[in-house]
């Protein structure tokens, strides 16, 4: 047709509608799949800014990272017992018989290019994993966040920290070197206390008795499959729950148990969050670049026989083992069997009490406050004085614990023998929780009372006069301190994304606030 | 209607349109330019930083500048883009509506309904059908469970109670040397294996045994154990009694054996008892004696499991 208007830029561009092709790429999803409304809901859901609430995000971005040097990892580590013998780079090690699990760590950290790097970001980022999981349940249990409807994400929470736990474990356990071989057999001896089935689950699980030849191949496809693939499958659930509920959020201006004020997905979320994970991949390279962690090569290959002083485990871990070193030698022998009390209840039956607690917490909590009600707005930990005890006092128990996993170091560090070190130890894992619990319940309901309490206090200036008379002033207010929260809208359907101009269309249009009120 | 009408009708739609002028846009968002630049000297900086980073894999320089190269543009990268967030993007406070999750009560009740009437007209009225049901999986997943947990490994046996001493067998150490009566002076130590076993890792696990000579050559650790000793040569078991680990360390002035994992020590003069730590029971003492060679051998296995306690543990 002679109709037809020419092919020229700006005619494309004018056929193509307001939104160019991306509103054509939209029109033809909507098409199909119907995206726009849920699309657009998405894109403006709201997420509440406090500084307590990226800790969990630290959590899914170190997973990221584990991930992507995991699979780095997994090219050249051979997760075989076989016996080799070392011709490698490293001279301390050339000519001695090891297995090819230790070998091929060897050579990764040594020879690999960029492997040290990966291996060390690897172990740090698994750390940081583990402790920004409990961190992050700290500040859920604090804040009270965990309370109906939420009680689903706080235990898959709890599994997740778990299998972390155990992912780590069988991490480190993987390269066969002296330090985790001793690890192995020491969690062989916790399986094996395990009363009526602990034997059998051993020799199961290693197929035969200690080392075996089929641990590190079985753990292997334990670490790299089975469990990241349950972590990945809760993460997911974990995060659709989380969409599903919504965020939590603090009291404040226009904050209620109805709605969720904070900024949109698109752009400024995703902005901040996808730079935070660049910088939590940084944080795990700088770690492995600059802070050496389990240099294996160092520790020799595995021999059941030997063993080095101040061995510890991983952080996670020491809490066990400071149990298990303060426990008394309590055997029990009878009835033609053997109980060891004094491996199983520190290493299996307490953890599992812990862990059951935990479970159970919220619960508990409904139970004793009667309280049924949903909640979204969180607590202040102040404001809850017997949570936040209760809370205090497990973290004390866990960290005196931690602490006595370093007994013998302690003992040669302070020149005191290892028996008042060991028995100052059994002491404090029962008197620190309970003083901590008082004196935490006893901050909190202090705080309670005081005025103003979480504002920026205002100095006194104190003046004295010609005449020697002392008089106080308030000092100026700071410019934060005047600012006060800005009511939250709803999301403008547009924004004129250019700098103000004088007299510009758009700004004409909008109300004197420069928002109009959408009703969508 | 041809496409090009659909997309014209879409132009109609009005919209409202909110300006940079608000105040829950942000502060900055006005005023780009300062935060502009910086945001694009961050960039620069992590693009160079980044640079290197290939520069220093292809070099294969260390790993500290590797790492540290990829650590800095990866956090000047995302330190820009936060900063962008923070400073050029709608910061808020924005509000959402949170729907109430719960259905109505009609709901409920017609789930609930279906749950508990349904399963009584098929489930409840057909008992047979649903116990046979119920028994075919039920004898699967028993089934199923050997493969999955039986097939692992052996059933125990007595696999914790043996080793491989036997009456007889010669001490060597773990380049396979015996142990002949004079190689040890008083106050010495070595670990020994029974001959054959000691580059064996199952062997090395079980069998090992810490060999120590006292300046006594009369020596008994325990009533019953006055041949055990010859020559103040007496061996134990290696493997801790608590958790397994290679008793490793041996305090000579006051003949202790100590546990480098958790501190156990026991008393080489009185047949190991544990005098100190987490540990319950004496290391099992191996009765030794000197052959017509010269050289030790064992007078007979352990009495006792060796290591770490178990259910099936007999008592004694």
């Amino acid at each position: 047709m002679s109709a037809a208007p020419a092919r020229t830029k700006r005619n494309a561009k004018a056929a193509q509608g307001p939104f160019g092709r991306v509103g054509n790429v939209v029109n033809e999803l909507d098409d199909r799949l119907g995206v726009a409304k849920g699309g657009r809901v998405f894109l403006d859901k709201i997420f509440p800014d406090h500084w307590s609430f990226m800790l969990g995000e630290i959590s899914l971005y170190s997973f990221v990272v584990i991930m992507v040097t995991g699979v780095f990892l997994s090219l050249y580590f051979v997760p075989s017992t076989n016996a080799v013998i070392y011709h490698g780079s490293y001279a301390p090690l050339r000519g001695q018989t090891m297995s090819e699990a230790y070998e091929s760590t060897v050579r990764i950290s040594l020879n690999v290019r960029g492997g040290l790097l990966v291996r060390q970001m690897h172990h740090w980022a698994a750390d940081i994993f583990t402790g920004s999981i409990v961190v992050h349940m700290a500040r859920i249990f604090f804040t009270g966040a965990f309370r109906k409807p939420r009680e689903l994400n706080w235990t898959i929470g709890i599994i997740m920290l778990i299998l972390a736990i155990f992912e780590g474990f069988i991490g480190y356990s993987l390269p066969d070197d002296l330090i985790s071989g001793t690890g192995l057999r020491i969690g062989y001896s916790i399986a094996e206390s395990i009363p009526v089935v602990g034997s059998y689950l051993t020799t199961f699980l290693w197929g035969g008795t200690f080392p075996g030849d089929i641990i590190i191949p079985r753990f292997y496809i334990i670490h790299v499959l089975i469990i990241p693939l349950i972590l990945a499958g809760l993460i997911a659930t974990h995060l659709g729950l989380l969409v599903r509920q919504k965020h939590t959020q603090f009291k404040g201006e226009g904050r209620t148990e109805n709605n969720v004020v904070g900024s949109p997905m698109f752009p400024t979320f995703m902005a901040k969050t996808t730079g935070f994970l660049f910088m939590v991949a940084a944080a795990s390279a700088l770690l492995g670049a600059f802070a050496q962690i389990n240099p294996i090569w160092q520790f020799g290959s595995y021999d059941p026989s030997k063993i080095s002083y101040a061995v510890q485990p991983d952080w996670y871990m020491g809490w066990l083992d400071g149990a298990l070193r303060i426990m008394p030698s309590w055997e029990f022998a009878g009835f033609g069997h053997t109980i060891p009390l004094e491996v199983f209840l520190p290493a299996v039956v307490f953890p599992g009490l812990i862990f059951n607690i935990c479970f159970l917490w919220p619960a508990l909590e409904r139970r004793m406050t009667g309280d049924v009600a949903l909640h979204n707005l969180l607590d202040r930990p102040r404001d809850r004085p017997k949570r936040t005890a209760a809370g205090a006092s497990l973290f004390a128990l866990l960290f005196t614990l931690f602490a006595a996993s370093s007994t013998d170091v302690l003992a040669n560090y302070f020149h005191v023998s290892l028996n008042v070190v060991l028995w100052f130890f059994r002491f404090a894992t029962v008197i620190v929780p309970i003083i901590v619990a008082f004196v935490t319940y006893q901050l909190c309901v202090e705080m309670q009372g005081v005025h103003g309490i979480g504002k920026r206090k205002r100095a006194l200036i104190v003046h004295r006069s010609s005449a020697g008379e002392y008089s106080t002033v308030t000092s100026d207010l700071r410019p934060d301190d005047e600012r006060t929260e800005l009511h939250p809208e709803p999301v403008p359907v547009r924004i004129d994304i250019e700098p103000l101009r004088a007299g510009s269309s758009a700004a004409s249009e909008s109300s004197p606030t420069g928002v109009r009120q959408v009703n969508r | 209607m041809s496409d090009s009408d659909h997309q014209a009708s879409r132009t109609r739609v009005p919209m409202p349109i909110a300006t940079l002028n608000d105040p829950h846009m942000g502060d900055a968002a006005k005023n780009p330019g300062r935060i502009e630049v910086l945001v694009a000297l961050i960039f620069v900086v992590a693009i160079i930083a980044l640079a290197g980073f290939g520069a220093a894999y292809w070099q294969n320089w260390s790993p500290w500048i590797i790492g540290g190269t990829m650590g800095a543009g990866l956090f000047l990268l995302g330190f820009g883009l936060t900063a962008w967030g923070k400073y050029l993007m709608p910061q808020g406070p924005f509000v959402e509506e949170r729907h109430v999750l719960a259905s109505s009560a009609d709901e409920r009740d017609s789930l609930a309904a279906a749950l508990v009437e349904r399963s009584a007209v098929v489930v409840k009225r057909r008992r047979v059908l649903g116990g046979l049901f119920a028994l075919g999986s039920g004898i699967f997943g028993i089934v199923a469970l050997f493969p999955l947990l039986r097939s692992l490994g052996p059933v125990p046996g007595n696999s914790f109670e043996v080793t491989d001493w036997r009456k007889g067998s010669l001490l060597v150490d773990s380049n396979g040397r015996p142990v002949h009566k004079d190689t040890m002076v008083p106050g010495g130590i070595l670990t020994v294996y029974p001959k054959g076993q000691e580059a064996n890792p199952s062997g090395q696990a079980t069998d090992q045994t810490v060999l120590i000579r006292v300046q006594r050559t009369d020596f008994t650790t325990r009533p019953g154990r006055e041949s055990w000793a010859p020559e103040g040569y007496v061996a134990y078991s290696k493997v801790c009694t608590h958790l397994g680990c290679p008793v490793g360390l041996y305090e000579q002035q006051l003949e202790l054996l100590v546990c480098p994992c958790h501190q156990s020590m026991f008393n080489v003069r009185n047949g190991a008892q544990p005098q100190f730590g987490p540990a319950p029971r004496p290391l099992p003492q191996l009765p030794l004696a000197i052959n017509s060679g010269g050289y030790l051998v064992a007078q007979g296995g352990y009495d006792q499991a060796v290591g770490p306690g178990f259910w099936e543990r007999t008592t004694r």
